[in-house]
């Protein structure tokens, strides 16, 4: 059984490959996650704009997004973009699916957040000059975010997860390369390893997560 | 044929759309088929380990956090590439369809246990206190008086997470499963033409997007008053 699941030898003549995939997943986490968290400010400080013409479309977009598996994304833009003359690659697209879709969801994360502060902020700064934008960025904003930081880096958890994806576009990353490594030494072992990686990994932050959602939860009441 | 009507022709091709419809639908039946099972599974699984961790037996606990913390932090494309490439070599060779039924809802379940267990310990320590001193049960103040409060506190976080993973149902084309983005895909090369795909991200639309706008709805009406 450790034979098959988790040989030594195979351990240490993968390993260079897994470990260059490792360093991708986090260079391609390193990129989308900022990424992601940028689309959903802009998308949030716009539906903060309390017009109905720009809130409607924003919602719709957003649902939009939230209804349509990332995966279905990726294969839309990398499958069917070359028949419009447009080849971007696997890495590209990846980037282009994740600002759409994570964009999305750290969007409703920071609506959250900024609908959580109190008009009456906005109201006291606005009367005491500050304009609309400085109101946003220097009362609004990080009252928001520390009120949904825990949704942030459990979103954040979900989109480190989701790079995972990337394997499917041959994207070389941890995934993508201990299957290469499998397919090579006919042993399952470099995916048990990939698997390991990912939990040491993010286990920490799963840990923490689970402290403060208890902790939001029970103190709610 | 101007610029408008050949993407037209490419991407939304009459011919190519009805050809590959039936493809489609049939690859919708096996997406609800996959989703309705991880969804009931999953729930299930996750409500039934929330239950066993209010018994407080210790090393029984650490082993369901454990279990828990596993299968929040891997990938579930991980997890279903390990059942279907790797579990043949110990001689299991599950299909690509259970693969990824049981992947999503080991994950379902992980997550809806910690939704769950955060759910009764929001409830007060005197409500166990008053109903047991009351004389009813520790599985009937369970029942009548805990799990009504706290499903009710749970509906909206779990409502989110139960679509964010029944959508993932999509990666059982990795495992050659027949749903839609299967179906789609190989419609596409077999007829060299995206049409297909296009049905595809519809067909996921028409099925996720009322389960979104539901779940929207249901958040505002279960939302916690501040």
């Amino acid at each position: 059984m450790i034979q098959t699941f988790f040989n030594l030898e195979i351990i240490a003549a993968a390993w260079p490959i897994v470990l260059s995939g490792l360093l991708n997943t986090v260079l391609l986490s390193l990129i989308v996650v900022p990424l992601g968290l940028f689309g959903g400010l802009i998308l949030a400080l716009l539906a903060s704009v309390r017009n109905p013409l720009v809130r409607w479309p924003l919602m719709a977009w957003v649902d939009f997004f939230r209804a349509f598996p990332p995966l279905v994304l990726l294969i839309l833009l990398f499958a069917g973009l070359p028949f419009a003359g447009l080849e971007l690659g696997g890495f590209a697209c990846v980037a282009i699916a994740f600002f759409l879709n994570t964009g999305s969801y750290y969007g409703e994360i920071f609506r959250a957040g900024i609908d959580s502060v109190p008009a009456g902020q906005v109201e006291a700064g606005r009367s005491t000059g500050l304009s609309r934008l400085q109101a946003m960025t220097h009362i609004v904003l990080p009252q928001a975010v520390r009120n949904v930081l825990p949704d942030l880096l459990s979103n954040t958890l979900e989109v480190v997860k989701l790079t995972s994806l990337g394997s499917v576009v041959a994207v070389p990353e941890l995934l993508y390369q201990a299957r290469q490594a499998q397919s090579l030494t006919y042993n399952p072992t470099p995916i048990v390893v990939a698997a390991i990686i990912y939990f040491l990994m993010l286990w920490p932050l799963v840990r923490l997560l689970s402290r403060l959602e208890n902790r939001a939860l029970v103190g709610r009441r | 044929m101007t610029n408008f009507e050949r993407f037209l022709d490419t991407f939304f091709n009459g011919k190519v759309m009805l050809k590959y419809l039936p493809d489609i639908l049939s690859g919708m039946v096996v997406t609800i088929e996959l989703a309705v099972l991880i969804v009931l599974s999953g729930l299930a699984a996750g409500l039934a380990l929330a239950l066993i961790r209010s018994l407080a037996i210790r090393p029984l606990n650490w082993l369901i956090i454990f279990i828990v913390d596993l299968f929040r932090s891997l990938p579930p494309l991980v997890i279903i590439v390990l059942m279907y490439f790797g579990l043949p070599y110990g001689g299991v060779s599950p299909s690509g369809f259970v693969s990824t039924w049981l992947s999503l809802a080991l994950v379902l379940m992980a997550f809806s246990e910690e939704i769950f267990w955060a759910g009764i310990t929001s409830v007060h320590k005197g409500q166990w206190e008053a109903s047991r001193s009351t004389g009813l049960s520790f599985g009937q103040t369970l029942m009548n008086v805990v799990l009504p409060q706290a499903l009710r506190l749970t509906i909206p976080p779990l409502t989110n997470r139960t679509i964010a993973i029944t959508k993932g149902t999509a990666l059982g084309t990795v495992v050659a499963v027949t749903e839609i983005l299967g179906e789609a895909s190989s419609a596409v090369s077999n007829s060299y033409n995206p049409s297909p795909l296009m049905m595809g991200a519809a067909a996921y639309l028409v099925l996720f997007l009322p389960v979104v706008v539901l779940a929207r709805r249901l958040e505002t009406k279960f939302a916690w008053k501040r």
